[in-house]
């Protein structure tokens, strides 16, 4: 569990500093990689299977999460030719 | 004494890839070292007995996210990426909020109570397979959730082609 705290942790670092945007997305499945370590050796101390059905269910959802944040980013590049948080601040069309 | 060796292995193999996924300039260099770090996730889950859990991970993540991310860093441009600074401005802050997360959840940690032991033993799931065990799951008691998730991906896919087609005039 300090484990999965750890991972969650630098996910969270990672998230809020970075400005590359694809590693912010990097960031963000490292947070739910840390849940789900979490979840599973929960499920095997406690003996139930439960934890690792909701870790299956987050690798779903968080594959689907990526691939709408990786067409939002190509998207974007394609508009402003920059993968830059910082120079990403206007929401003007 | 094995196991714990183990254990202390991964855990520090996969805290420090973390780390260096973060950290590098270079973000292709980034994808590979998560490469390494999700085969090391993959190791750990089979050490806590989820066996199917640690093929999804390789296949999902490694195959599956990981080439997808190969794909869009060699898609925009990597040239000026190298030159400038890796972190925004204002990342202290970002680094404070990120360590005062980790000692609150630390705090709570110590007040933890486990919640009684499920009917799953290791035993039970010896003589039936994991993927039996779960899959039978899957299809009863959360067959609601799951069609759900199969409705998400769809939803995902969708709007992907929708978000990354070129837009044609007139």
């Amino acid at each position: 569990m300090l484990l999965s705290a750890a991972v969650f942790t630098i996910g969270v670092f990672g998230f809020l500093s970075r400005r590359n945007i694809i590693i912010m997305f990097m960031s963000i499945e490292l947070m739910l990689n840390g849940v789900n370590i979490s979840l599973i050796s929960f499920s095997h101390y406690l003996q139930d299977m439960r934890g690792q059905i909701l870790a299956f269910f987050v690798i779903a959802v968080a594959a689907a999460e990526t691939v709408i944040g990786l067409a939002i980013v190509i998207a974007l590049f394609r508009n402003k030719a920059t993968v830059h948080v910082d120079k990403i601040n206007e929401m003007k069309g | 004494m094995i196991p714990e060796l183990f254990f202390a292995y991964f855990a520090f193999a996969i805290v420090l890839f973390s780390i260096i996924v973060i950290t590098r300039k270079n973000p292709v260099h980034s994808v590979l070292w998560m490469l390494l770090l999700f085969f090391h996730i993959a190791g750990l889950y089979l050490f806590l007995n989820a066996e199917f859990m640690a093929v999804m991970q390789v296949i999902v993540y490694a195959g599956g996210i990981l080439v997808l991310f190969l794909f869009v860093v060699m898609l925009v441009s990597l040239k000026e990426e190298i030159k400038v600074a890796r972190f925004i401005g204002a990342w202290p802050t970002g680094f404070t909020f990120a360590v005062a997360l980790f000692i609150v959840i630390l705090m709570s940690l110590r007040s933890f109570v486990a919640g009684p032991q499920g009917k799953y033993t290791i035993d039970l799931i010896k003589s039936e397979s994991n993927i039996k065990v779960l899959g039978k799951l899957l299809y009863t008691d959360f067959l609601f959730p799951f069609e759900i998730a199969s409705l998400i991906l769809l939803v995902a896919m969708v709007g992907a082609i929708v978000l990354a087609k070129k837009r044609f005039k007139g």
